[in-house]
């Protein structure tokens, strides 16, 4: 049960989204924009599987399965082959590229200094841009904020992880501004 | 040198909202909804919550611009800033703030590390709901923009007598897209 009495029943962050909207609605739009705006050299499924491996990488099993099952939609996989990368993405078929950027959002979990500049000439000798590199430190960092409002106020998430694999669709089709915390 | 090409004018996480404003703008709403409200808890405790929390990230540009922004607030106080950042048990603050500052303490190692325990004990000594909401939210923020400024290894200054004009700047305009887009405050003998 969360820590603070949020005033609706929603699982995960909609429900301090709902509880305080003025701050659900800047985090939604910068969710929007990171992970869901087309202007982007890197795809939306990359992008969310950014955010689930840092949400895996911080145990934060609402995060992990929601952004997990946005990636598995937009890779048009099965779970098996979105749990391979947050266990060892070394070991998948994944581009070196998508790799190299991998490392660079485990390292911004650890920590912003973590992050070495071998690592980023590293990404970028594999054709990484400038933005490519400014979004995946951005959106390691911002699953760092989520993940904690999330988990630090011990909101509670649904257990059958099918649940999140269901909704990503709609997810996906609406995207995450103006969300209906409610639908 | 940061790890991209980013405006060498500009300190901090202001280059890098420079170089993507479209990010900068929810991000600016985001810090002006947790620290610009005096509304339960007031823009200077909020202000030390983020200093603390930038302090235990290791994160010099941040908890020296929230540390001085929080100065502006108390009266140039900076001794009190300094010791809330290193050591807020032996603090001259309130005996509820040093509740809250525990719990952004966990959130900052990670979520899971908050204890129904701490919950408690801010509760007993008067913590609402919303002051606990708004102290989660704003320590795992500032393990946001902390991990942003330092994973791109954005300029820092090391002169320390910068800060405190930016601090006023935030003072008196708030957050937003101004702090990149407008001059930068200069030291009056540069």
């Amino acid at each position: 049960m969360a820590y603070i009495d949020l005033q609706n029943d929603l699982p995960g962050i909609r429900g301090p989204m709902a509880y305080s909207p003025e701050t659900g609605k800047a985090l939604n739009e910068l969710a929007e924009i990171l992970l869901h705006d087309e202007n982007n050299t890197l795809t939306r499924g990359e992008r969310e599987l950014i955010g689930a491996f840092v949400s895996s990488e911080n145990d934060c099993f609402f995060c992990q399965n929601v952004h997990g099952a946005m990636a598995q939609y937009y890779f048009q996989s099965d779970m098996q082959f979105i749990d391979d990368i947050k266990k060892d993405y070394h070991s998948t078929p994944i581009s070196d590229k998508l790799k190299s950027l991998l490392t660079i959002a485990g390292s911004v979990q650890k920590g912003g200094k973590y992050v070495t500049t071998e690592q980023v000439d590293y990404a970028k000798s594999l054709g990484a841009t400038d933005k490519e590199v400014h979004d995946t430190v951005l959106i390691a960092a911002a699953f760092c904020m989520f993940n904690r409002y999330v988990d630090g106020l011990n909101t509670w998430a649904p257990q059958d992880r099918q649940v999140y694999v269901e909704r990503a669709k709609m997810r996906a089709e609406d995207g995450y501004a103006n969300m209906n915390l409610n639908k | 040198m940061p790890h991209i090409n980013v405006d060498e004018n500009l300190p901090g996480i202001r280059a890098l909202m420079a170089f993507s404003p479209e990010t900068a703008t929810p991000m600016g709403e985001l810090a002006n909804a947790l620290l610009r409200t005096n509304e339960v808890l007031s823009m200077a405790e909020r202000e030390l919550i983020a200093a603390h929390v930038s302090y235990l990230n290791d994160c010099f540009y941040c908890q020296q611009s929230h540390g001085a922004i929080a100065v502006c607030y108390l009266d140039g106080n900076n001794d009190l800033v300094e010791q809330v950042k290193r050591d807020y048990v032996n603090a001259d603050i309130p005996d509820k703030l040093k509740a809250l500052l525990a719990i952004a303490g966990s959130v900052q190692k990670g979520g899971k590390y908050v204890t129904p325990e701490q919950i408690e004990v801010a509760r007993k000594l008067g913590a609402t709901d919303k002051e606990i909401h708004d102290t989660v939210l704003i320590a795992a923020a500032f393990c946001m923009f902390n991990r942003y400024v330092d994973g791109l290894a954005a300029n820092t200054p090391t002169d320390l007598a910068s800060y405190p004009l930016r601090a006023k700047q935030i003072a008196e305009k708030g957050y937003g897209n101004h702090i990149f887009s407008s001059k930068q405050p200069v030291p009056e003998n540069a």
